[in-house]
């Protein structure tokens, strides 16, 4: 007897979270813009309050939008749940903050977002968290920074802007056996070219401003739980399993099991915080994510003509991507994401710093700003914008140099961007 | 709250509220291969409405210490044992699925302590298909996906949860990944193989899923037929978990079924 099928990845992104709208038949997600909704009484109102019923009462903690698209993104990444939030910054931020405390610990890959390493290396240090750094591949290394007060191992699915493959299955692994999580950002695989759940991580977060959105219109997170980790068990974690003042002295797990670190984030988290997802946007992104299947194939596809192109560019010193052999987790990206490695990678021009400026001035259809994974291609040189806050060490070991250029493929006919490009790097040469 | 009951520890949610002698209980007894926070929503209603709330994790579930019962009679004797070390004299029982017919079973044995039982997707009896109950047995992920999709009523993947932001089938898929080998088959043979042979005097209240593929709505109005002070509510569209795709409707039922607390 063939057993029952769950809905196929394409068909989800068009359809988890939401039925045509019951009040208009609406077949488009409605935008609820609203701050509020309406009680039926007073009893109801204090149930809501008190969570003895679901739905909303403020759109900074749920809205009916936002939700269809922190549902559709559980759905899509296999999880309980998800919250979207301002920024993916807002959801690191927010996985962190339910998490621990002062004088908790964090173990950071080193090759992450500028903003990201900002977070953890400053701004949290002053709220008395401190994070220790190290490279992705050295897998000693996750383990040996493990201390009794680490509460999180952190890293991004592909590293940025080296494209680290994180070694998801040997780094989730040394924090289970830790009795503790593993976040990704999964920004730059989003869930149709990696499930990290099925490879071990606990939670991950994205920015949604990217391929999610695919568009550049909105900024926007989405954080999502597994619902894997037993928080319970682990016994490090008393934001989810003690009694929480600050809400009736709730034990989220024991409230509510696999959906007690949502809770938390939520009820807590998206209450004081306050950085939530307007319904405008994610509205917005819900259109993305519509044709999320669809696009990433054509910028695996564009990106594996480019990469192709500049690798045996004469001007170009070196080409960043883990679909080639040079890259040193080559073989870890055939394992991890044989659907392809993206569209936002690295390639040093010879020439240095005078090449790089003179490369990307050049540049008519890529657009020189600060973003990746938009349908238009871009272009950004990290150690001036995007890291210009590292120091010269951690540069080095996030793979950074001054010749370092990154470009996110866009959806472009290619031979246009081949096109662009080999007319740049040939006013680099000049230069 | 925890406590031991024959040198196993035992867990059951109360609402952070300690048992009060004078209000009235409600027991809430989860399905199969679930635990007691499959009725978060419901029992913490309940809690802070003026009842002693006692949401069970049944041995080898939730919080609870294994083994698991292997019968439906003898998690009825392991219920009524609980609440009887907790000097609860008299309660009412609320069951789902496999629930269901515990709280049958500890009305049949003990009527002088169950006021009234209320039974969340049932069906009688509770044949399970033998693809699942042999996947089960093998602990194969197959058996775990049975219980999500059919667990749930076909629209469900594609539809909007009540619970803002959360994905049903994501959260039924984690909770059974929890569970030690051999639990969920424990359970669904149980069901199986349950003969209900007593005598229920108590007032029934069936709430049903229109849509439940599992124990489906015809086959529960069926079987309320047996029962002398029975009513039924259908929630539609709901399927099998209702207190997770019809909350509102679901305690809205047993609100209207059970008298006040105190």
């Amino acid at each position: 007897m063939a057993g029952p099928k769950y809905p196929g990845f394409d068909t989800l992104a068009l359809h988890a979270g939401q039925s045509p709208d019951p009040a208009t038949g609406s077949r488009a997600v409605p935008i609820y813009q609203t701050t509020s909704y309406v009680f039926r009484d007073t009893e109801h109102a204090a149930s809501l309050f008190n969570m003895e019923r679901a739905g909303h009462v403020y759109s900074r903690i749920s809205n009916p939008t936002v939700a269809v698209l922190e549902e559709r993104m559980a759905a899509l990444e296999g999880g309980v749940g998800a919250i979207a939030t301002a920024s993916g910054q807002a959801a690191l931020h927010l996985a962190v903050a339910t998490l621990m405390g002062a004088g908790s610990h964090v173990v950071a890959s080193i090759a992450l977002y500028g903003g990201s390493h900002n977070l953890l290396s400053y701004t949290l240090a002053r709220f008395g968290i401190e994070t220790t750094f190290v490279s992705p591949r050295n897998i000693d290394a996750w383990k040996r920074a493990i201390r009794p007060e680490t509460r999180l191992l952190f890293g991004e699915t592909l590293g940025n802007p080296g494209l680290d493959v994180l070694d998801i299955p040997a780094v989730s692994a040394i924090a289970h056996e830790a009795g503790l999580p593993l976040l990704v950002d999964a920004t730059f695989t989003t869930p149709y070219l990696m499930q990290p759940f099925e490879l071990g991580a606990d939670l991950l977060y994205h920015s949604a401003t990217k391929f999610l959105g695919g568009h550049g219109v909105v900024i926007g997170g989405v954080l999502v739980d597994s619902g894997r980790f037993d928080w319970e068990a682990s016994g490090k974690f008393d934001t989810l399993t003690a009694p929480y003042r600050g809400f009736h002295n709730m034990d989220f797990e024991e409230e509510s099991g696999t959906r007690a670190f949502l809770l938390r984030a939520r009820r807590e988290g998206l209450r004081d915080f306050g950085a939530c997802m307007a319904p405008m946007t994610a509205f917005q992104i819900l259109q993305g994510v519509e044709t999320l299947h669809l696009r990433m194939p054509r910028h695996v596809e564009n990106t594996r003509r480019v990469v192709s192109f500049l690798e045996k560019h004469p001007v170009v010193e070196r080409v960043i991507h883990p679909e080639l052999a040079s890259h040193p987790d080559h073989q870890l990206c055939k394992k991890l994401l044989p659907r392809g490695a993206g569209a936002v990678f690295s390639f040093e021009i010879k020439g240095g710093r005078a090449a790089g400026k003179s490369f990307i001035e050049s540049l008519r259809v890529f657009s020189h700003l600060a973003n990746v994974g938009d349908a238009k291609s871009l272009v950004i040189h990290p150690a001036t914008t995007t890291h210009y806050r590292m120091s010269d060490a951690d540069l080095k070991l996030a793979g950074i140099s001054a010749g370092t250029v990154r470009l996110s493929i866009g959806l472009e006919d290619p031979e246009d961007l081949i096109a662009d490009l080999d007319r740049a790097l040939k006013a680099a040469s000049r230069a | 709250m925890e406590i031991l009951l024959e040198k196993k520890k035992v867990f059951a949610y109360t609402a952070a509220h300690d048992l009060d002698p004078g209000k009235r209980s409600i027991v809430f007894v989860h399905g199969a291969g679930l635990d007691h926070s499959w009725f978060a929503l419901q029992s913490r209603y309940f809690g802070y409405h003026g009842w002693n709330v006692l949401a069970v994790d049944l041995p080898g579930h939730g919080r609870s210490e294994g083994p698991p019962i292997p019968t439906i009679t003898g998690m009825a004797e392991w219920v009524l044992e609980l609440t009887g070390k907790l000097h609860v004299q008299k309660s009412s029982v609320v069951g789902h699925s496999m629930g269901t017919f515990v709280a049958l079973e500890c009305a049949a044995r003990q009527p002088a302590r169950v006021e009234r039982i209320a039974l969340i997707a049932t069906a009688y009896p509770m044949k399970v298909a033998d693809a699942f109950l042999e996947a089960a047995r093998n602990n194969e992920r197959a058996a775990f996906d049975m219980h999500t999709i059919w667990g749930h009523a076909p629209q469900v993947p594609l539809g909007g949860n009540p619970n803002p932001g959360m994905w049903m089938y994501g959260d039924t898929l984690a909770r059974l990944r929890r569970l030690a080998p051999g639990v969920l088959y424990n359970d669904l043979k149980a069901s199986n193989d349950y003969v209900f042979s007593g005598s229920v005097q108590c007032p029934v209240l069936f709430v049903l899923g229109s849509r439940d593929t599992m124990t489906p709505a015809k086959s529960g109005l069926a079987f309320s037929q047996a029962f002398k002070q029975s009513k039924i509510v259908t929630v539609a569209p709901s399927g099998h978990s209702l207190m997770a795709e019809a909350p509102d409707a679901t305690l809205d039922a047993l609100v209207e079924f059970f008298p006040k607390g105190t």
